[in-house]
This record gives C-alpha cells, sequence and structure tokens, in this order.
C-alpha cells in the first residue's frame, strides 16, 4: 500500500523541529531513518498529517567520547554504531549487538535514537542500553532532561518521551576494567525480531561478580533486567551451580504476553536457554 | 524546507546522471525511479521493509527503496541495477546467477545482485554463512536460496 496524503518538513536546526512539534502536536511525527514510520505509514497502521524528517538537523550530536562515558547521537544509525572505533573499544557490547537487528539495507538507514524512541519491546539496542545503564536525553522548547533508561520505558511502545521532545542522544558509560558482556536471541529467522532475548554487562573482579545487569528482550511488554538473578550472582564466581540458580531465577520472574504462536511457557523456556548460554559464555572468557 | 509543504523540487544523481524533478511528497524513492525514470529494475513488493525487492543504493550503502521519501533523496547520489549493470560492477555476479540458475521469475534479482555485490565489495571472500546473513533480508519466492548462495559463493571465487 502507499502511505496516506500527508504533509513534510526538514527543519535544519533543533528549534525548527521544536516549532514545529509545538505547530502541529499530536498531527507531527518525527521522522528519522524511517524503518518503522515509513513501514507504518504505507500499510496504513500510522497516518501522521505532517512528517518532521530530523536527518538534516545539524545540532544532533555524532559519537563523542566524554570522560567516563560515550555520548551518542540521535541520528547515529545502526552501522556507524557497529563501525565506530570508539564504540568498538568503549561500548563493545553495543557493536556486538548490531548484526542481530534487521537486515543490512535496514542497519545503514535505521538509528539509535529511532530505535530508543521507538521502544520496540524485542528491540536489541533498548536492551542494550538497559543493561548497560545509559541514560536518554529529552530535549524540549522548554528545556533539557536526562532520564535513566530503567525509568524510560512505561509500557508496550509507550515511553517516558513527551510530544514536544526530541529524544537528542543517549549517554553511555563506558567499559570499565574487568567488564565483560555478551549478548544472543532466539529467532526463527534471521533479522527478525527476536522471540526473545539477552544483553548481559558486568564487572568480575578475581573471579568474582562484582555487578552484573540482565536485560531480556522479547519477553514482556518492554525490555526488562532480571534483578533477581543478578543479586543472585553478586559476590560469587560465575560456576555451573551458579548459573544454573541464575537461569531458574529468570525463568521465575518472567510473565511474557500469552500469544498465540509463542505460548508464555516456551518465552520462559528460552530465557532461561540464554541465560544459560551466555553466562557459560562469560565463564569461559573469564576463566 | 523549514515549512511543511506537500510537493517539493529535489535535485539528484542518479546512476551518474543529474535529476531535477519536483515530486509529491509522500512519492516513496524506489516509486520516484520506477514512475517518474522509467527504471523498472527496482521491483516494488510488500512496500514494508520485509521483502527487499526494492533494494536501491543511496550515497553508496544498499537501502530500501520503498522506506524512503524521494524528497529525502535530495542533494543523494542513487544508484539502480540499471547504473550498476551498466558500469560493469555486477557482471561476474550476474554470470554466477545465469550459470546457477539463480533466479526463476526474476523479480527479486536485481535486490540480490546489488545486495550481494555490496558484500563481496566489503568482505571478498564471504563465508556462505556471512552471504546468507548479507541476503537474510531479501526475498526469493522462486528459485529457492541455495542457488542464490551458490552463486554469490561463485562470484566471490571469480573475484567480483
Ligand atoms: C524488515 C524489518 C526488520 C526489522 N528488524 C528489527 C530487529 O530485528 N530489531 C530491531 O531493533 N529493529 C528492527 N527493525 C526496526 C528498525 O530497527 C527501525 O530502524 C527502528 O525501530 C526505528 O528507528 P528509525 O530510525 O528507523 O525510526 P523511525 O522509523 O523514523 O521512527 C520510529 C518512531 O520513533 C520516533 N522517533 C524517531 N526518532 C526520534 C527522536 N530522535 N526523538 C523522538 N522520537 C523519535 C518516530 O516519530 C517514530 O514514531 C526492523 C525493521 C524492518 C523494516
Ligand atoms: S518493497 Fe521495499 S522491502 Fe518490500
Ligand atoms: S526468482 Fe522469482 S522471486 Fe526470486
Amino acid at each position: 500500500m502507499k502511505a496516506p496524503d500527508f504533509a513534510y518538513m526538514r527543519p535544519d536546526s533543533l528549534d525548527g523541529v521544536f516549532a514545529a512539534l509545538a505547530q502541529y502536536g499530536d498531527d507531527a511525527r518525527i521522522l528519522a531513518g524511517g524503518q518503522t514510520l515509513m513501514a507504518l505509514q504505507n500499510m496504513r497502521l500510522a497516518a501522521a498529517d505532517v512528517l518532521v524528517d530530523i536527518n538534516r538537523v545539524p545540532d544532533l550530536p555524532d559519537i563523542v567520547e566524554e570522560p567516563g562515558h560515550l555520548l551518542i547521537g540521535a541520528l547515529v544509525r545502526y552501522a556507524a554504531l557497529a563501525e565506530s572505533p570508539l564504540v568498538q573499544q568503549h561500548v563493545p557490547l553495543l557493536a556486538d549487538a548490531v548484526p542481530f537487528v534487521a537486515h543490512a539495507a535496514i542497519r545503514n538507514r535505521g538509528t539509535v535514537g529511532g530505535s530508543l524512541a521507538l521502544g520496540d519491546p524485542a528491540a536489541e539496542i533498548p536492551a542494550c542500553m538497559l543493561a548497560l545503564g545509559a541514560e536518554v536525553i529529552l530535549s524540549s522548547a522548554a528545556g533539557t532532561r536526562t532520564i535513566p533508561m530503567r525509568e524510560f520505558y512505561l509500557g508496550l511502545y509507550e515511553t517516558a518521551l513527551r510530544p514536544d521532545e526530541v529524544l537528542t542522544a543517549v549517554r553511555v558509560p563506558k567499559r570499565r576494567p574487568g567488564q565483560f558482556h555478551a549478548i544472543d536471541e532466539i529467532v526463527r529467522r534471521r533479522g527478525d525480531f527476536a522471540l526473545a532475548g539477552l544483553a548481559v554487562s558486568g564487572v568480575a573482579e578475581k573471579g568474582a561478580v562484582e555487578a552484573i545487569s540482565l536485560a531480556l528482550f522479547g519477553v514482556a511488554d518492554r525490555p526488562v533486567l532480571a534483578t533477581d538473578a543478578a543479586d543472585l550472582l553478586i559476590g560469587k564466581a560465575l560456576d555451573p551451580a551458579q548459573i544454573e540458580t541464575a537461569k531458574d531465577a529468570v525463568i521465575a520472574s518472567l510473565d511474557p504476553p500469552d500469544d498465540p504462536i509463542t505460548p508464555p511457557a516456551y518465552r520462559r523456556h528460552i530465557g532461561g536457554v540464554l541465560v544459560q548460554r551466555l553466562l557459560g559464555q562469560i565463564r569461559e572468557k573469564l576463566a | 524546507m523549514t515549512r511543511a509543504v506537500k510537493s517539493v523540487a529535489i535535485a539528484l544523481k542518479v546512476n551518474g546522471e543529474n535529476v531535477n524533478e519536483t515530486v509529491p511528497v509522500r512519492r516513496n524513492l524506489v516509486d520516484f525511479l520506477r514512475a517518474d525514470l522509467g527504471l523498472t529494475g527496482s521491483h516494488v513488493g510488500c512496500e514494508h521493509g520485509v521483502c527487499g525487492a526494492c533494494t536501491i543504493l543511496v550515497d553508496g550503502v544498499i537501502v530500501r527503496g520503498c522506506l524512503m521519501l524521494a524528497a529525502q533523496a535530495d542533494g543523494c547520489e542513487v544508484e539502480t541495477v540499471e547504473g550498476a549493470d551498466a558500469t560493469g560492477r555486477i557482471a561476474k555476479l550476474q554470470a554466477a546467477f545465469h550459470q546457477r540458475n539463480a533466479l526463476q521469475c526474476g523479480f527479486c534479482t536485481p535486490a540480490m545482485l546489488l545486495t550481494a555485490a555490496a558484500l563481496l565489495e566489503a568482505n571478498p571472500a564471504p563465508t556462505r554463512e556471512e552471504i546468507r546473513d548479507q541476503l537474510s533480508g531479501n526475498f526469493c519466492r522462486c528459485t529457492g536460496y541455495q542457488a542464490i548462495i551458490d552463486a554469490v559463493a561463485d562470484a566471490a571465487e571469480a573475484g567480483e
């Protein structure tokens, strides 16, 4: 199908975007990579009256190194994220996550900001940002606020973004000494959204887990942190018995949506499989 | 374009030639190439990013032509299968597809060629797994993927 009739504008500054959002309110939608919005418009599942294209807004940052953090601008595309030496060095989980996202042609257009703002519950980048303890930067004419990822998602496709706000960047802590990470997912077909996925980030000190976050995606209305399992792992060595305990804790904590094709018991099961698989990989790497 | 408009003048390069047109803003880039420029080598299947038939290059990288507006290609360099054919850039892939019978109706073929060429340019000796990965976003409804992967592997060996 073709998209319904709409108007298009391409502001050349962030202030121009704010003015457009103020003028058109709910009738406007921000157009970033378009890899979801254009598809929804073409299928007529979305029908914005005005598309506000932010692709040529010069005041959005690229990938910037800050003390302790990387600042990643909203318009950074998946392909650029994976290829960035700064990302590879300081936040390798993100570089490793990109190949799981969609397909090459989509990774050349889709953006980090679009992925975070959309908040698909099965998306990889939001889960990684959650595991990494990142924070998103939201700006409007009224000012800028910074929100931790764990407070950003409020429900299915529901975020803390206000209609007048633009997600301008995400600030991600750099890797610390002893930091480990892993990501994997179960899909029917390569490039599909995950039936279940897991992103892990943590720090080991002298063979024991000092800190760990396990962010699951595809198993709830938003990416979720398995905090019970993390608490069980802290201070312990990643031995097989410990991994088994963490797996059971994750399975117990999941309450996946009931969907006729993928029953909750299956998603819980593969969530557990991923925990075992990734913690096993990390254990081998730490050994 | 700081005000909302319904049609827009665009200037871009398509297969090396300058193009200046005025387009309705809701026209997809692939529809523009096909309907306004007569470049019908890029195909339109699902129109929501899933089938890959509309694959083209914008500023040197493969994208979905159905998920970009023609208006967004203003100032860009676009390449379609017609351009890639004319320059000989995909000649070895074309020969390998022919040799391996890697097409039947041909609907998916232009996109397969451009998608495979993007892989071979970045990675001249891919594994079969890497070829599968690269082509994962391109549907073929007739040939079966084995022959297509065989063809890409052959082209790699022939040094595409
Ligand atoms: C076939 C196919 C397979 C896919 N598979 C995957 C997958 O496996 N994993 C995955 O994660 N994604 C997948 N995607 C989705 C893809 O990753 C999208 O790129 C992404 O979800 C949205 O990013 P975008 O830049 O394209 O945003 P757009 O489509 O432009 O926008 C998405 C939404 O976010 C809003 N928005 C965008 N940017 C901002 C901003 N800076 N501030 C505020 N609001 C904003 C828009 O208004 C819109 O509502 C797939 C898409 C397709 C077509
Ligand atoms: S027509 Fe563009 S992906 Fe199917
Ligand atoms: S040859 Fe017919 S769709 Fe591929």
